[in-house]
């Protein structure tokens, strides 16, 4: 165990964990978050997505240590000043999410992919979002909120 | 750190007495409003009593209304569609209303959800317990007033004189904070009613819009609170530890290996289930790995590898069969036919593995058990883990949260069983949480099915007859939330003694085929209990298996009688001239007509063949279950080279009668006919002779973005086709479109390629060997 100093949607937090412990844990029973959230700990369907540095990092093969002192953010620090990023708000124009418990990963990653690509092709989609899974089946609605925000200049 | 603690806080109530509006505290206010929240407490938890209205409408002073119905949202949007037919029949504007669903102790029991009669069946009582509210309100309101019911209006919860709107009342002034005390009747609870009648549809209002979703928001904004979050005081993390080959008895747990490790709680053995209980969940998971058991692994061979399923059905001897069934004569239509056609289907184990694998958390303080679960069908869980743990069912309860929603027997019910057991050996809250590989392995599965399928024409090259003979690999399906079926209670042997008969389905169609014979088999793998091979229901439980193979053949009967498909079909429905209840002959053909006409369907008796590296095709197929019928088509791409099918384009025309939601609705289409899709091109359970292979998103695949269709059509034909008609009821949605998806994309597969493919998935390795073996061989 040591103490390691967390830097999350703009607040610090410092908890006394494995360093090897996967971040996800910490975000979820430490700090009390619920955007990211478990699903195969393989790092393979995007459930437990963060932001770091401007990548979709999938935080259940993430070490806590190895996360010290960057900027993570997750699904509840997206919004600014309390209003929804303007992707949540596509996300609820086109009514997405069946279940929803993937949305946070395909709206994280799709942040990353409107930051890097503001004007996606469907194929750039595809592929930005290929890794990015759901089992309710919501592709055809995720790629058209993505759509309809990236119509709407979202960065 | 969480809403609800700080409401607590302000609240002072009892932590066991308030998980059924966690995180929504202005939910639990309108029930704290209630001038008797006997739910509150460490129980006990009698049942809500469906004959009291109470139970299920609270109106608050503000006017808002708050719906208690007995039914889970998978994320359909169903709680939503609630809200709109009750909202119609009390006439109150649906912004001003909420609902509150599934949670034992607090809402009554309507069975939670399946069978996709949400709406179909649940739907009937929400209404007439709603127009009851209204007419009892307008009763108080005609004392009131001074007016009779008949000089009395409704507009948005608010009574006025008909004659005079400035004498008025709400329903708030009306009834805020008081019960209504009304007693309902009804033998059961789908029969609950009062007197008042039901509104006729012209007269709905909010039924037939599409209000968006009210549970979309904080899925989107990470507000939201899931089965998954439920943190308690005390509370630790269980991990389990499944045998490692299927059949394996537990020689021995060498606690030692794990005793050293921080956070240490408990390894909890019993007969063949092993848990390991730790303070922190990174903790549970390594010890779980590390953990040191001796087993034993079976004499004999628990079943087949994959590889040589089919084969091993098709020898078995069935458990259990049904007599052919026949209509007219087929054995002379056989004899006399001038077109005899045999093929045989085959469809793999295929799971639900949840996105999110099962997990539960039991709470025991207090002599009583709090259970936080997804499980869509919260009353059986309640039920059922009374019963294993001995335990009054009052002193049991299910608070029903979301989670990652899959369809059907899920192993959601079997954590949950798993979560009571250990909270009640520890004395503390405890959480399960299932792991990828548990998940992917051992979930329940929808059975296996092998096909024989046999059509004759006449030499006009009319369908004169058809055979379907079925063998399923379902023998002892299991029930939902049964306390002696659950995996665990297989596992320290608790289980009963005689396993689940199983069954075998037949197809659903309105064809008229003068010869019919149809035989199901129901087969059994070598090991029946405490294994990874076990069937539960899964979305439309054998729908998506049989319809592969009864309308891939009558596709390949249509080539055979060198006819469109779709013509074929539409033949097929047109011959006949009965009816049936609900008009579905009548709408089969209208979705069939419907779908053809969105897709912009050209009839042609050869697809467009081609040597050129990518070719397209269209296919068609079509189903009902109960009143619902669907049709379907795909348009696909196939890359001879690598095999690989993308479906580009898919319609679907879709008749459930009265739509609720129309966009709820399309959405809920578009999703069902896409996770068939999934099981079309993906979706399959591996396993060698011990235990299963594919256990994880690598192994085995779902479908992703980049094999979503570019462009889908969803054409609801809602029921009338023939206006003079009266209005048609809700039917079911959700499961229909399952059905027809496997054949329509086998059926495509076939138009661009002109090679048939009679097994699921049509992974690129497979679509590629069918591709090779048939160079040369096209049959047109």
């Amino acid at each position: 165990m040591r103490s390691i100093t967390l830097k999350v949607n703009g607040a610090t937090h410092t908890v006394d964990v494995e360093p090897a412990t996967p971040l996800l844990y910490v975000l979820r029973n430490d700090l009390g978050l619920r955007g990211p959230r478990f699903g195969c700990g393989l790092g393979q369907c995007g459930a437990c997505t963060v932001i770091i540095n401007g990548e979709a990092v999938r935080s259940c093969v993430r070490s806590t240590s190895s996360a010290e002192g960057v900027e993570i953010t997750t699904l509840e620090g997206l919004g600014r000043h309390g209003a929804l990023h303007p992707l949540q708000q596509a996300w609820i124009d086109e009514q997405v999410p069946q279940c929803g418990f993937c949305q946070n990963g395909q709206i994280l990653t799709a942040k990353v992919l409107l930051d890097k690509n503001p004007r996606p092709t469907d194929a750039d989609i595809r592929q930005a979002m290929a890794r990015t899974l759901c089992r309710c089946m919501t592709y055809y609605r995720v790629q058209a909120a993505i759509k309809r925000a990236a119509a709407g200049g979202v960065v | 750190m969480t809403l609800r603690r700080e409401f607590l806080k302000q609240s002072g109530v009892l932590v066991a007495g308030l998980g059924a509006w966690r995180g929504t505290p202005d939910l639990a206010e309108a029930w704290l409003a209630q001038p008797a929240p006997d739910a509150l407490g460490p129980g006990p938890y009698p049942d809500k009593d469906y004959l009291q209205l109470d139970s299920w409408i609270v109106v608050r002073a503000d006017n808002t209304v708050t719906f208690y119905v007995g039914k889970t949202d998978l994320g359909q949007g169903t709680g939503t569609a609630f809200r709109q037919m009750m909202a119609d029949e009390l006439d109150v504007a649906y912004a001003k209303t909420s609902v509150v669903m599934g949670s034992t102790d607090v809402t009554v029991d309507q069975g939670g959800s399946g069978g996709s009669d949400g709406i179909q069946v649940d739907g009937w009582p929400m209404r007439r317990v709603a127009a009851e509210a209204r007419r009892v309100l307008l009763d108080l309101a005609a004392t009131r007033l001074g007016l009779p019911v008949a000089a009395l209006v409704v507009t948005d919860g608010v009574v006025s004189a008909r004659d005079e709107q400035s004498r008025r009342v709400t329903y708030g002034e009306l009834i805020g904070a008081r019960r209504f005390n009304v007693t309902l009747s009804g033998r059961n609870v789908d029969a609950t009613t009062g007197q008042a009648a039901v509104k006729p549809v012209a007269a709905l209002k909010h039924v037939g819009q599409s209000p968006p979703r009210y549970d979309i928001p904080p899925k989107v904004d990470g507000s939201q609170e899931w089965a998954v979050d439920v943190r308690l005081p005390g509370m630790v993390h269980a991990r389990n530890v499944k045998p490692p080959v299927a059949g394996a008895q537990l020689l021995s747990v060498d606690e030692s290996s794990v005793r050293s490790l921080p956070g240490f709680v408990k390894v909890v053995t019993k007969g063949n289930y092993v848990a390991v209980v730790f303070e922190r969940e990174e903790q549970a998971v390594r010890a779980a790995r590390q953990l040191v058991c001796q087993w034993t692994k079976p004499a004999t061979a628990p079943f087949p590898a994959s590889d040589d399923l089919f084969d091993f059905m098709r020898a078995a001897t069935p458990v259990s069969s049904t007599p052919p069934a026949d209509a007219g004569d087929p054995t002379s239509a056989f004899a006399s036919a001038a077109t005899v056609v045999e093929a045989r289907y085959d469809v793999p184990f295929q799971g639900h593995t949840a996105f999110g694998p099962a997990h539960a958390l039991a709470d025991p303080t207090g002599n009583q058990l709090t259970i936080y679960s997804n499980d869509m069908k919260s009353y059986g869980l309640r039920n059922g883990v009374a019963e294993f743990l001995k335990m009054p069912r009052d002193r049991v309860r299910v608070v029903w949260m979301q989670g990652p929603q899959a369809y059907g027997r899920t192993a959601a019910d079997d954590a949950g069983f798993e979560a009571a057991f250990l909270a009640t050996e520890l004395g503390r809250p405890v959480r399960v949480q299932w792991m990828r590989d548990e998940e992917t392995a051992w979930d329940t599965k929808g059975p296996a099915y092998a096909v024989d399928m046999r059509g004759a024409l006449d030499a006009a090259g009319a369908l004169t007859a058809v055979e379907y003979t079925a063998r399923a690999a379902d023998h002892n399906h299991l029930g939902y939330n049964e306390h002696d079926t659950v995996l665990i209670a297989q596992l320290i042997g608790q289980r009963k003694a005689t396993p689940g008969r199983g069954r075998a389905s037949m197809p659903s169609d309105m064809y008229a085929i003068p010869h019919r014979r149809t035989t199901t088999h129901v087969v059994s793998l070598p090991l029946v209990w405490e294994t990874p091979l076990r069937t539960g229901n899964l979305r439309d439980p054998d729908g998506p298996q049989v319809t592969f193979a009864s309308e891939s053949f009558i596709d390949e009967m249509a080539i055979a009688a060198k006819a469109d498909p779709a013509e074929f079909r539409l033949a097929l429905l047109t011959r006949g001239t009965g009816d049936d209840s609900g008009f579905k002959r009548a709408r089969s053909i209208a979705v069939m007509k419907a779908a053809m006409a969105a897709y912009g369907w050209q009839a042609r008796t050869a697809g467009p063949r081609s040597s050129a590296d990518v070719v397209t095709g269209r296919g068609i197929a079509y189903a009902f279950r109960s009143q619902t019928v669907v049709a379907q088509i795909a348009e696909v791409e196939v890359h001879r080279r690598t095999g690989h099918v993308w479906v580009k384009r898919m319609v679907c025309a879709h008749d459930c009668g009265l739509v609720i939601n129309p966009e709820g609705l399309r959405r809920t289409l578009e999703c069902g006919m896409l996770h068939s899709l999934s099981r079309a091109l993906h979706e399959e359970v591996r396993f060698d002779r011990e235990k299963v292979t594919s256990v994880d998103w690598v192994s085995h695949p779902t479908l992703t973005h980049a094999d979503t269709p570019e462009r889908i059509d969803i054409v609801i034909v809602n029921g009338d086709p023939t206006p003079a008609r009266p209005d048609l009821p809700h039917y079911g949605a959700g499961e229909t479109v399952c059905k027809p998806t496997l054949a329509a994309v086998g059926n495509a597969i076939f138009d661009a390629t002109g090679v048939r493919l009679r097994r699921v998935p049509f992974r690129d390795a497979r679509v590629l060997a069918a591709l090779k073996s048939a160079t040369g061989t096209f049959q047109h």
